[in-house]
């Protein structure tokens, strides 16, 4: 399906060059940004990175030049760079196209990320699910190392910088920035309390950037056309393409790279080939952590503020649609369940709340549930947004509040009488 | 120093800067609820009951885990905030048991507490029974992880006080449990039964084997005669079982509810633990003038024996062969007393009373049957000493103050101050000192063993032999002391490690609300009691020179290495041993 | 650790594996992971070594150890099938999927096949939405699966 607003730059090389082949990457312009990059100053690559606007792709969307300068100035014995490559969101799949199709990229990327921190040393951290992006990033990694574009005094510029591979072992809360921290130090994958931060206190006590793949996989394009150029795509506060993954009742079940100023609407039929089994019901952006939005919603921007403004979230680009033969209240359901099962367990409003939740969905499915079921569990929904420990157990009620604003008569008709 | 000024309720108070908001709020008069939070341990921020709003920030944060920022605008209290709490609360109690009346927490428990301060009425959530099984394996502290809150307060003071490590978070969610590796019982795996988990846990998910009923039933059976003994740290912590300062229940209050409660004999350790002196320093001395192994460590804390026997088998030979005091005088119980008494020793069932757990378990052990009998037949907790009080309806405060029963009853100031870290060192160079010099340890108060301080060192003159001397509290900081020693960066020629922090006033065994700062207070009434005993050399106490005279004939003597010596064994630090590999 | 999951006829020993990682900060995960790779799931005895190497307490093993759901401390079968149940999975019909799997296996979710060639897990999305329902054996995905594909499937194994 082509789709005219499509805009291939994350993913410029999928599908044209063996990801196998460093000659293939460097053919089509590979390890030019990171040449540029060891020809500047650290400052100035920060720079530009904050000039192009390119704000976070794994669903917080933090600014990522501001990040990296919390990092750069600080003195420390070691520093490190995390890619965070915990794609655990359902429905999402666009890190895994990057690392399995064009891994130089992340390669390259964290290079430079590297450089510009101050970090000589990085870890991609891969979830579990993906042995093939493993493979693909190992193999990456050995053929960069061979041919000196990883290693000691990369491209003799004085800048030593070594990539490590480490796996998930199917816990979606390794995707919280100081969980996969915690779990690359060998422990259990338990968010910390923050503050310190990452960026001052992370990796074994040092100063560490956490990014997602599709975050970095942006930084050697903005290097080598430019902050400006960047900031000039899509929606103005949140620059640059977004890939998109869509499942669900779609015709064209795929993944596309639009600028951010894409709607919804142009993503699910332009893109999506239209509603498939029945009329539109519900789009779910995000994954399960965001928000079920309705018909009336459709003509919003993707970027990541206006999605927020309107109830959604942006998240990490999954967009799962759902017809109007679905039972929203399963669909719900099973939500609230996955984040019962991926519950770190460490603080209580989420570790006793998404169980609470889950169970309640159950309960209403089964045509059990009270009024007064309902009421509580829409005020635990708010108590865990405002009290948990992490991303994770705030998020977690999401499906079901957007579900009560959005689609509230669908689940009180399930009440029992 | 750089100081802040917060505004908490619209109170403004100045404090230094990255001072908490809890801690803030506390120097402002407000008290905020907490939880998993302990003044002696880091922060957790797991349980969320502290959570407090800040002006200009959308989320509730947790106010053990925020520091207070210039200008910085809190309310504790706010409708949204009460609601999160209750709703915390609620979640809490909705996968807790509801057992309160019947729990050995009842009226001593954090969760309880707040479910009251909160008032928590209805508990909208359908409760969930997890069905595990108690684990009674160990005969010291036993565990009910239903109760469990998953605070992790027990699981740090395990691993990095005691460092013993026995409890881990396993499994993850709603289904997460705390206990040992494999779902095994303390009494399967390396647990040394110091009780500390016990002291930090705010709920009733972990408890003293309480014992006390079989104490009863010995005392109302006429044919047994019935005798107890107590520790030093006893003293000055029961108080605090009845509303009072440490130190403030006179000693003499506690034989006449003792004998109230129908106990024959009266008696006290610190007796033995002047014996002890006498047979472990005449021990030391023999090392040294024999080039026997050194250092020598002390042998009364059976929760460092424990410890010692798993994690450093290699240090059993540096081991004093003493018992402890407790064990001594179980053994004397049934031969010496039950001469001098005339009672037929099988008839005797001999108590003590202990601010430990560990020595529940050091009481069943095998090589302690040196008198034809198990020489202590039930180890009560200050707790459960408390427990049988206010079950005789006695009014201690106001009960009339008895003396002890000889001919173990007697002691000096040096046995009283065992109950403290340093006590058992500084009590040993008071005789130990006199015995090689002949002359009067200048200043008997030798302050630079005592106080909180995790390890302390010392050198002491003995007629020109310098004598090196440290002190340990806690496991954890044993272990630091014995890795030193082995790798040879430290030397010495006698150590006193006590398992627990502050020495046994710091016990497993004591009151519910034990922190360091009142370890601290129990000290200082320890030493204080000491400076007001008409004597404070072990080797002076009459009754000690009489038990010789009459019964042991020397320390170290044959009779002595019958009744007062022990042996230890090598345990493994983990749950089974595998040096096979696996294919 | 890149290995490729089908195990080599030349299996490697824990303490070969956990020598391997031994040394490697934060290496407890990476032997973990290289242990289920060979042995589909961690013995007992394991821990203690692990224990050993890392020089930390066996409760630090355990903790970390099951916290993980890729895991699992003591014994599964040589196979780990695990179903998606997600919700674009579960919406496209990982349901009946479960259900033919089950039926074939003569096991049930969360059991392992009396000759301990399999063991049928659920596991959560695996970034294959675009071929809902999607199931794996051993972290390898199979998408677009029909129930009467499932034996052929599973003969290979």
């Amino acid at each position: 399906m082509v789709f005219a607003k499509e805009q291939r730059l994350v993913l410029k090389n999928y599908g044209k060059i063996d990801p196998a082949s460093l000659e293939e990457y460097l053919a089509a312009g590979g390890y030019a940004a990171l040449k540029k990059a060891l020809a500047m100053n650290p400052d100035q690559i920060i720079g530009e990175v904050k000039r192009s606007g390119l704000r976070g792709r794994g669903g917080a969307s933090f600014p990522t030049g501001l990040k990296w300068s919390f990092t750069a100035p600080l003195q420390a014995v070691q520093k490190y760079i995390v890619c965070n490559a915990d794609e655990g969101e359902p429905g999402t799949y666009k890190d895994r196209l990057i690392m399995e199709h064009d891994p130089h990229l992340l390669v390259e990327a964290m290079t430079i990320a590297g450089y510009a921190v101050g970090a000589t040393k990085g870890y991609i951290y891969i979830r579990g699910e993906y042995p093939q992006s493993q493979a693909s990033l190992a193999r990456a990694i050995e053929n960069a190392r061979a041919a000196g574009l990883m290693g000691e005094n990369i491209l003799d510029s004085g800048f030593d910088f070594d990539l490590e591979i480490r796996s998930g072992g199917f816990a979606f809360v390794c995707g919280e920035e100081t969980a996969i921290i915690e779990s690359i130090e060998g422990k259990r994958g338990e968010p910390r309390v923050r503050p310190p931060y990452p960026g001052v206190s992370g990796l074994w006590g040092q100063p560490t950037v956490v990014n997602n793949v599709e975050t970095l996989a942006n930084i050697p394009g903005i290097l080598n056309r430019g902050g400006e150029w960047f900031a000039r795509i899509g929606a103005a506060k949140y620059p640059g393409t977004k890939i998109l993954t869509l499942s669900g009742d779609v015709a064209n079940k795929a993944f596309v790279e639009a600028p951010t100023d894409t709607t919804l609407a142009e993503v699910i039929n332009d893109f999506g080939g239209g509603v498939a089994g029945g009329k539109f019901q519900a789009v779910q952006v995000g994954g399960n952590s965001g928000g079920i939005l309705p018909e009336a919603l459709l003509n919003i921007p993707i970027d990541f503020d206006s999605l927020l403004a309107a109830g959604g979230s942006l998240g990490t680009g999954s967009v799962f649609v759902m017809n109007d033969t679905r039972d929203l209240a399963e669909a719900v359901k099973t939500m609230m369940r996955f984040f019962a099962h991926e519950s770190c367990g460490k603080c209580t409003p989420c570790r006793e709340g998404c169980r609470r939740l889950a169970d309640f969905m159950v309960k209403l499915c089964a045509g059990n549930a009270t009024a007064k079921d309902y009421q509580t569990a829409a005020g635990l929904a708010q108590v865990m947004n405002q009290t948990a420990l992490c991303g994770l157990g705030q998020a977690a009620p999401t499906p079901f509040q957007t579900a009560m604003r959005f689609f509230g008569d669908r689940l009180e008709t399930r009440l029992a009488k | 120093m750089e100081m802040v000024t917060v505004n908490i309720d619209g109170r403004k108070v100045e404090v230094p800067k990255g001072t908490t908001i809890l801690d803030a709020a506390g120097k402002a008069g407000i008290k905020i609820p907490t939880l998993c939070y302990h003044p002696d341990q880091t922060v957790k921020a797991n349980c969320r009951v502290c959570i407090v709003q800040v002006e200009g920030v959308e989320l509730l944060q947790a106010a053990c885990a925020t520091a207070v920022a210039e200008g910085m605008a809190v309310r504790t209290n706010t409708t949204a905030v009460r609601e999160a709490r209750k709703t915390i609360l609620e979640l809490i109690l909705a996968h807790h048991p509801q057992d309160c009346l019947t729990c050995i927490r009842n009226q001593n428990c954090e969760l309880q507490t707040l479910a009251r301060e909160y008032n928590i009425r209805d508990i909208r959530f359908e409760h969930v029974d997890d069905r595990i099984p108690l684990d009674l394996t160990s005969p010291g502290v036993h565990r009910d992880a239903n109760k469990c809150i998953k605070c992790g307060r027990c699981i740090e003071v395990c691993e990095r006080v005691q460092t013993a490590s026995v409890y881990t978070k396993h499994d993850r969610g709603f289904d997460v449990t705390v206990s040992p590796v494999f779902n095994l019982g303390l009494g399967e795996v390396a647990c040394i039964n110091c009780g500390q988990c016990i002291l930090a846990c705010p709920v009733g998910a972990i408890y003293e084997n309480d014992q006390h009923n079989d104490v009863w039933e010995a005392i109302n059976d006429p044919e047994q005669h019935v005798v107890c003994q107590m520790a030093p740290a006893i003293r000055v912590s029961l108080a605090e079982e009845f509303g009072l300062n440490p130190g403030e229940l006179a000693m003499g209050k506690i034989v006449a509810a003792l004998r109230q409660i129908g106990f024959d004999k009266v008696m006290h350790t610190n007796f033995t633990a002047d014996l002890t002196i006498l047979e472990e320093g005449n021990e030391l001395l023999q090392r040294i003038q024999n080039g026997g192994k050194l250092p020598m460590i002390t042998s009364c804390s059976p929760g460092w024996i424990k410890f010692c026997e798993h994690f450093y088998p290699d240090f059993l030979d540096n081991l004093s062969t003493c018992k402890s005091p407790q064990q001594m005088f179980g053994a004397l119980v049934k031969t010496y007393y039950a001469e001098k008494a005339g009672v037929d020793p099988a008839r005797i069932y001999s108590v003590s009373f202990m601010p430990c757990t560990a020595k529940k378990f050091e009481c069943t052990l095998p090589e302690m049957r040196s008198s034809g009998y198990q020489d202590v037949d039930a180890v009560l907790t200050t707790r459960e000493l408390a427990r049988m009080i206010r079950e005789a309806g006695i009014d201690i405060a106001r009960i009339e103050p008895e003396g002890f029963d000889p001919p173990m009853g007697m002691y000096t100031g040096a046995g009283v101050i065992f109950g403290a870290t340093g006590g058992v060192m500084e009590a040993a160079l008071r005789t130990v000192y006199e015995a090689v010099t002949g002359e009067n340890l200048q200043d008997i108060n030798f302050t630079a063993v005592r106080g909180m301080e995790g390890i302390k060192e010392a050198t002491v003159d003995l007629a020109g032999l310098e004598v090196k001397v440290a002190v340990a509290h806690t496991t954890g900081n044993a272990r630091k002391l014995l890795d030193a020693i082995r790798s040879g960066e430290k030397f010495y020629h006698f150590i006193e490690i006590m398992g627990c922090p502050g020495g046994c006033i710091g016990g497993g065994g004591q009151p519910i609300g034990t922190n360091n700062a009142q370890r601290e207070k129990r000290i200082a009434a320890i030493y204080k009691e000491d400076i007001g005993m008409p004597l404070r050399k072990s080797h002076e106490n009459p009754a000690i020179i009489q038990i010789y005279e009459e019964f042991l004939g020397q320390p170290l003597g044959h009779k002595s290495h019958e009744l007062l010596h022990t042996h230890y064994t090598e345990r493994s630090p983990y749950p089974f041993d595998e040096t096979e590999d696996v294919r | 650790m890149m290995e490729n999951s089908f195990i080599s006829p030349a299996k490697r020993s824990v303490d070969e594996i956990i020598a391997r990682f031994q040394g490697v900060k934060g290496g407890l995960l990476p032997a973990l992971h290289g242990i289920d790779a060979e042995y589909r799931a961690i013995p007992e005895q394991a821990l203690v070594k692990l224990a050993q190497a890392f020089d930390i307490p066996v409760s630090q093993v355990y903790g970390a150890a099951t916290f993980y759901a890729k895991f699992a401390v003591g014994k599964r079968g040589r196979n780990i099938i695990r179903f998606c149940e997600s919700a674009p999975c579960h919406i496209a019909g990982a349901a009946e999927l479960i259900a033919a799997m089950e039926k074939h296996l003569g096991v049930k979710i969360g059991e392992t096949t009396g000759d301990g060639k399999f063991t049928l897990e659920l596991t959560q999305c695996v970034g294959a939405c675009h071929s809902a329902p999607v199931f794996t054996i051993n972290e390898q995905p199979y998408f677009d699966v029909t129930a009467d594909m499932i034996p052929d499937i599973l003969a290979r194994f």
